[in-house]
């Protein structure tokens, strides 16, 4: 496409161009599973897909950060365990609820600490990075528990996570406030301009005086520090700390991110918001159809495939 | 990473010939450390196990090797071996043809391999998303064909590729053996090998130097998805039973082989008998923790050290042959 066919676009197609693949596909899976499912369109249902969707929601969040700085972060789905482990074990042990979320969070601090110094002082391919931590995350949470889940954990946590606010419960306040923080550090803050700049010119940011390396790392630490807390969440929800239930969340907060759109220099938070819905949507849907949770993951990472082959469609070739 | 470097540039030889004789040397005294803390260790019926676990392990990252030599990557190898192994068992049953299942075996895992291909070679997407889905939906169908079932039980001459012995070797072994000669042959001998090299050191300068980049992306995602199946197959008549969730721990130790063996993931680094090493050495590990009776719980974290270790290695090697020049 040369330079004069870009100008000649008009700004509402260059608009729409900017719009993921996922907002063409979205409505399609809405219509879908409202035609097959008649439960889907219930009230308590749609609450529902929030509820479930705030977990995925505050990974997805912190990886299109990841994303966008030209990273990955693998380690996600183990860590999340790895957290809820710490918080169970220490809530058991009868530690208050703050302690215990305390090193909740921490532990996901240090492994997302760890991430970043590997990635950005270590120069090792983020996925690489993050797949090793996976691993250690998760031989720690088997090793500590003895791959057993850790139950007892008294009515503290259970009773926040199905509190409600004015009718909405809170794991949906708790995604709610998350979206909201995010939106504002990456579009209304310096730190947020730095993120898109560290996958988009690094170079410039360097030159511009920027500490680009310790702005790159806490990217990975947030990360880690955001999966700790979303272990509240896991916990709360099973009323219990399983080694191994967040195993493969990475791939949905992943497949959220992508779908929104987000890539190397560029990211949507709005687009991410969209992925997640999207994601939640069709397990949702699956659920409802009786489709076990092992088999949904293939249909997560069929949605994402189309919705990429559409963007590489949509995309100027060059 | 020897062999090619060996014949083409002599004068890299002082640096790239330790590396190897630094790996035996590793593999020597990891063998030595578990012979003195385990009797069980220095037994044959131990170290024929060791092998047939290496030649397993080989046979999954074999194919992979030649992905990230391309500078590719192919996350999908694991539930790729799953699924494979899952219809193979439905083969071997229904027909009882070893043959039958052989065949099976190795079209799924090629089919996933052109697939991957297609999306990474032909659709332009990452490498690392394109088969990061691919696992997903590998995964996904591998456990809503198994309905939650297991498949076991299977005819002796099918289980004999998997655990019984030739001439007191077990047969793994043999296949390995012809794996590596073959993928030593196809990367230093021909000019297919050569090409996979120089496109993953640079690929915009192989591509305009002539080398067909998407056709040999097709041919070596084919055969990662290709040797996913073979080793799909092995590893079912090893195990002689077959559930949904049996590729579910295979990506991190395939990825741990390569990068032991001194493949660098930025691509046109490494060898295919360095894999061999590297599966070697993780599978003395992993057997020295299971005869010093340690849960196997530590395994993924053993492993996942393991990978951030050799990764570190492989990134401060490379950094220091840059500054070398």
């Amino acid at each position: 496409m040369t330079d004069a066919a870009i100008r000649a676009i008009p700004s509402w197609a260059a608009r729409a161009a900017r719009i993921p693949g996922v907002a063409w596909v979205l409505p399609l899976l809405l219509a879908g599973f409202a035609i097959v499912e008649p439960g889907f369109t219930s009230a308590p249902n749609l609450l529902n897909i929030g509820i479930q969707s705030a977990i995925l929601l505050l990974l997805a969040l912190p990886m299109t950060f990841v994303i966008m700085s030209e990273g990955l972060d693998l380690s996600m789905g183990a860590l999340i365990g790895l957290s809820s482990v710490v918080l169970a074990l220490l809530l058991v042990d009868g530690q208050p609820l703050s302690a215990s979320a305390t090193a909740a969070i921490g532990t996901g601090l240090v492994f997302g600490l760890v991430n970043g110094l590997l990635v950005v002082h270590g120069g090792i391919p983020p996925f690489v990075v993050t797949l090793g931590t996976m691993g250690v995350a998760q031989g720690l949470a088997l090793a500590i528990t003895d791959g057993a889940s850790v139950v007892g954990i008294g009515s503290v946590l259970p009773a926040l996570y199905s509190t409600t606010w004015a009718g909405v419960p809170f794991p949906v306040v708790a995604g709610t406030a998350a979206y909201a923080i995010f939106h504002v550090l990456l579009y209304h803050t310096r730190y947020g301009s730095y993120v898109f700049a560290i996958g988009g010119n690094r170079e410039a940011l360097m030159l511009a005086g920027v500490n680009v390396n310790a702005y790159h790392v806490s990217i990975y630490a947030l990360a880690g520090a955001i999966v700790g807390g979303a272990g509240l969440l896991l916990t709360g929800r099973m009323n219990a700390g399983h080694p191994v239930a967040g195993i493969g969340l990475e791939f949905d907060a992943i497949a959220a991110a992508v779908l929104g759109g987000t890539e190397r220099g560029y990211g949507s938070l709005p687009g991410t918001l969209l992925g997640v819905v999207a994601v939640g949507v069709l397990k949702n849907g699956l659920n409802l159809m009786a489709v076990p949770s092992s088999v949904q993951v293939a249909g997560v990472g069929l949605l994402v495939l189309v919705v990429l082959m559409i963007d590489a469609a949509r995309r100027p070739r060059s | 990473m020897s062999q090619v470097v060996d014949v083409e540039t002599p004068g890299r030889r002082p640096i790239e010939i330790p590396a190897i004789v630094y790996r035996v040397a590793g593999i020597v005294l990891i063998g030595l450390g578990l012979a003195l803390m385990s009797d069980a260790f220095l037994t044959v019926a131990n170290l024929l196990n060791v092998l047939r676990q290496t030649a397993l392990l080989f046979l999954i990252a074999s194919g992979l090797t030649l992905v990230v030599l391309a500078g590719g990557l192919d996350l999908s190898i694991g539930a790729n071996v799953g699924l494979s192994a899952c219809l193979v068992a439905t083969a071997v049953q229904a027909t009882g043809s070893v043959a039958v299942g052989i065949a099976v075996g190795c079209a799924s895992g090629t089919i996933v391999g052109v697939i991957n291909g297609a999306l990474i070679a032909g659709l332009k997407l990452k490498p690392i998303i394109a088969t990061y889905g691919i696992m997903w939906v590998l995964n996904g169908l591998t456990y809503w064909y198994m309905q939650g079932g297991t498949i076991y039980g299977f005819p002796g001459t099918f289980r004999q590729i998997g655990s019984g012995y030739w001439l007191g070797v077990p047969v793994p072994v043999y296949l390995m053996a012809i794996v590596l000669a073959a993928g030593v042959v196809f990367t230093r001998l021909t000019t297919w090998g050569h090409q996979v090299y120089a496109m993953g050191a640079n690929p915009e300068a192989a591509r305009l130097s002539g080398v067909p980049v998407t056709a040999r992306l097709y041919l070596v995602y084919a055969i990662s998805g290709g040797m996913g199946g073979v080793a799909g197959v092995v590893y079912l008549a090893r195990l002689n039973s077959a559930e949904a969730g049996i590729g579910d721990a295979l990506l991190l130790p395939a990825i741990a082989a390569v990068l032991v063996g001194g493949t660098s993931l930025f691509g046109g680094l490494g060898s295919v008998p360095g894999t061999l090493i590297g599966a070697a050495m993780l599978t003395l590990v992993l057997n020295g923790m299971n005869l010093l009776v340690i849960s196997s719980n530590w395994q993924p974290l053993v492993t996942g050290a393991i990978v951030l270790l050799a990764a570190g290695i492989d990134t401060v090697t490379r950094k220091r042959a840059e500054a070398r020049g």
